[in-house]
């Protein structure tokens, strides 16, 4: 069931970081895969730095979804948080694909969930924050 | 739950026990069909053809075998064809059976939604050739309606083809009504019946059946070795030529070790396995459907398949159920979309009218003659733990 994929997806699949629900988030992003009918969501704590820049304080997901979903959420809350929005905006789908390591092919539709829902919950923030 | 932490440690260890729970796709091969294969590999090699002494040696062997396989559906020994599996006896008698026909009017075929694949894509080979197939709708617990196949058969169709126990669901029709009503109407019956061979009732003359595809490996035998029933005086054309084994039908030199192992499986095959795994199939499916929110898929009791077992969860994926229970040791399979190749959901989960979302939150577990109660318990045990772990990460709420 899990062959095939890489030892980082499997170790971000057995115990993923930051999953669940945050309680008074201030935005939420969710997302349905049309490939496979699945569904993430995303929550966001954010706060202001020393410098006045938005950064994210806390992220977390609810997944479901496979192997790879799971793992790519996973792995998106870890390279997002602590950075600014800004930053957070620039990370891209190939991004997280490439931190995960060995996915297979038929599973980049999956890969592509996580950071598509972290970029629509910082458009909600902003919208909110304008 | 100690003791569940222990087995989770053991997961790590290289020694951890693995409990084989898709005995749906393949079967351990039994020890005693091991042993009496070997043999016929290093002694007893000849060629059933061959005239000389290890020759017959050979064939009587084969002739034997045939005859175990026979009477075990209460057919006679020289109706039972070899083959290389349960897709080359599918795929003979339907192209077989088309070939025959070619020079007829006879051009349709009805067949359900629920069928292997091997029969679903010989049949829609078979519609490129000008066949018009009927697909059978079944209801929700994977039931074909005989009154269905009546109102289908015309006056061209050649042959009705149902699966005798379903490979995903485990649910069994009840081929006698449709054998009855197939020769009411005088059209052959075939049925697949590579799942429920060994494991409940296959008997050609009470169940009017003109077909059957059988196979070893789904019963403890070995792979790429099988069988087609042909009722006495049924004509089909062959579709491997050569040296006319097989009484023409199925050319190829016979696979002599693989056939003395498929009718070594099928003596060795008792009905108190059966009985046993009945009892630990159904000690699974109320264990697990204690959890709140599953479902069973299929049907139950004694229309379904003694080593099936089929939920749905309803919120979590089933590849990552399947994933988790694989670090525990546990195989698995799933009817979801996201551990296919395709990205396809289960026809047969569709046909029984599962959204989507069920199909996709399903797995199934088969077990076998070996599995132990032991290994029922650990199951259920890890299966809480799996479910609480990703429906507390799981978006949708039951
Ligand atoms: C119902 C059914 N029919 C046919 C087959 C194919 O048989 P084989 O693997 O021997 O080709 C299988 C198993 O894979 C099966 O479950
Ligand atoms: S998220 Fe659905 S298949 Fe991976």
């Amino acid at each position: 069931m899990i062959e095939g994929y890489g030892n980082l997806v499997i170790e971000h699949f057995k115990n993923p970081k930051n999953m669940g629900e945050i309680k008074n988030p201030d935005a939420v992003g969710e997302l349905g895969n049309p490939t496979c009918g699945d569904i993430m969501k995303v929550f966001l704590k954010v706060e202001k730095n020393k410098l006045g820049e938005d950064i994210i304080k806390d992220i977390k997901f609810q997944t479901m979804g496979c192997v790879a979903a799971i793992a790519t959420s996973s792995m998106t809350t870890e390279l997002v948080k602590g950075k600014t929005l800004k930053e957070a905006k620039k990370i891209t789908n190939m991004d997280v694909a490439r931190s995960l390591g060995k996915l297979p092919p038929i599973k980049m539709h999956c890969s592509n969930m996580a950071a598509d829902a972290l970029h629509q919950a910082i458009d909600n923030y902003e919208a909110k924050n304008k | 739950m100690v003791r569940l932490q222990r087995m989770y440690w053991m997961c790590g260890d290289k020694k951890m026990k693995k409990i084989y729970l898709d005995n749906a796709a393949t079967t351990q091969v039994d020890k005693r069909v091991v042993k009496t294969m070997v043999p016929y590999f290093t002694e007893k090699y000849g060629n059933a053809s061959s005239q000389h002494l290890i020759g017959q040696e050979a064939k009587r062997a084969m002739e034997e075998a045939r005859s175990i396989i026979a009477r075990s559906i209460n057919a006679s020994y020289d109706e039972i064809f070899f083959t290389s599996g349960g897709t080359e006896a599918n795929n003979f008698v339907l192209k077989g059976l088309f070939f025959e026909n070619k020079k007829t009017d006879k051009n349709h075929i009805i067949t359900t939604k629920i069928e292997h694949d091997c029969v679903l894509n010989s049949c829609k080979w078979l519609e490129t050739q000008g066949v018009r197939v009927t697909y059978l709708d079944v209801d929700e617990k994977g039931f074909v309606d005989p009154n269905e196949v009546k109102k289908a058969i015309t006056p061209k169709t050649f042959v009705v083809s149902i699966i005798h126990g379903n490979n995903e669901i485990g649910t069994i029709q009840d081929i006698e009504a449709i054998g009855k009503i197939c020769k009411e109407k005088n059209v052959y019956f075939h049925t697949d019946a590579c799942q429920s061979f060994t494991k409940t009732k296959l008997n050609v003359k009470k169940q009017n059946l003109d077909f059957v595809t059988l196979n070893a490996h789904k019963i403890h035998g070995p792979k790429g070795v099988g069988a087609l029933y042909i009722k006495k005086n049924t004509k089909i054309t062959p579709l491997l030529h050569g040296g006319g084994h097989e009484k023409n039908l199925r050319s190829g030199t016979e696979n002599i070790p693989g056939i003395i192992g498929f009718a070594k499986s099928v003596k060795i095959a008792s009905m108190f396995d059966v009985m046993r795994m009945n009892k630990l199939r159904d000690k699974l499916i109320i264990g697990i459907l204690r959890i709140p929110g599953t479902k069973l898929n299929g049907a139950t009791g004694n229309q379904r398949l003694c080593n099936n077992i089929n939920i749905c969860f309803g919120n979590i994926e089933g590849e990552a159920i399947g994933g988790y229970l694989d670090t525990y040791g546990i195989s698995s399979s799933t009817g979801s979309a996201c551990s296919s190749n395709t990205l396809e959901i289960s026809h047969v989960l569709k046909a029984i009218k599962c959204t989507d979302l069920e199909a996709n939150t399903s797995i199934r577990l088969s077990i076998s003659k070996f599995t132990t109660e032991k290994e029922i318990n650990y199951t259920l045990a890890v299966m809480a733990k799996v479910v609480e772990k990703l429906r507390k990460i799981s978006p949708i709420k039951i």
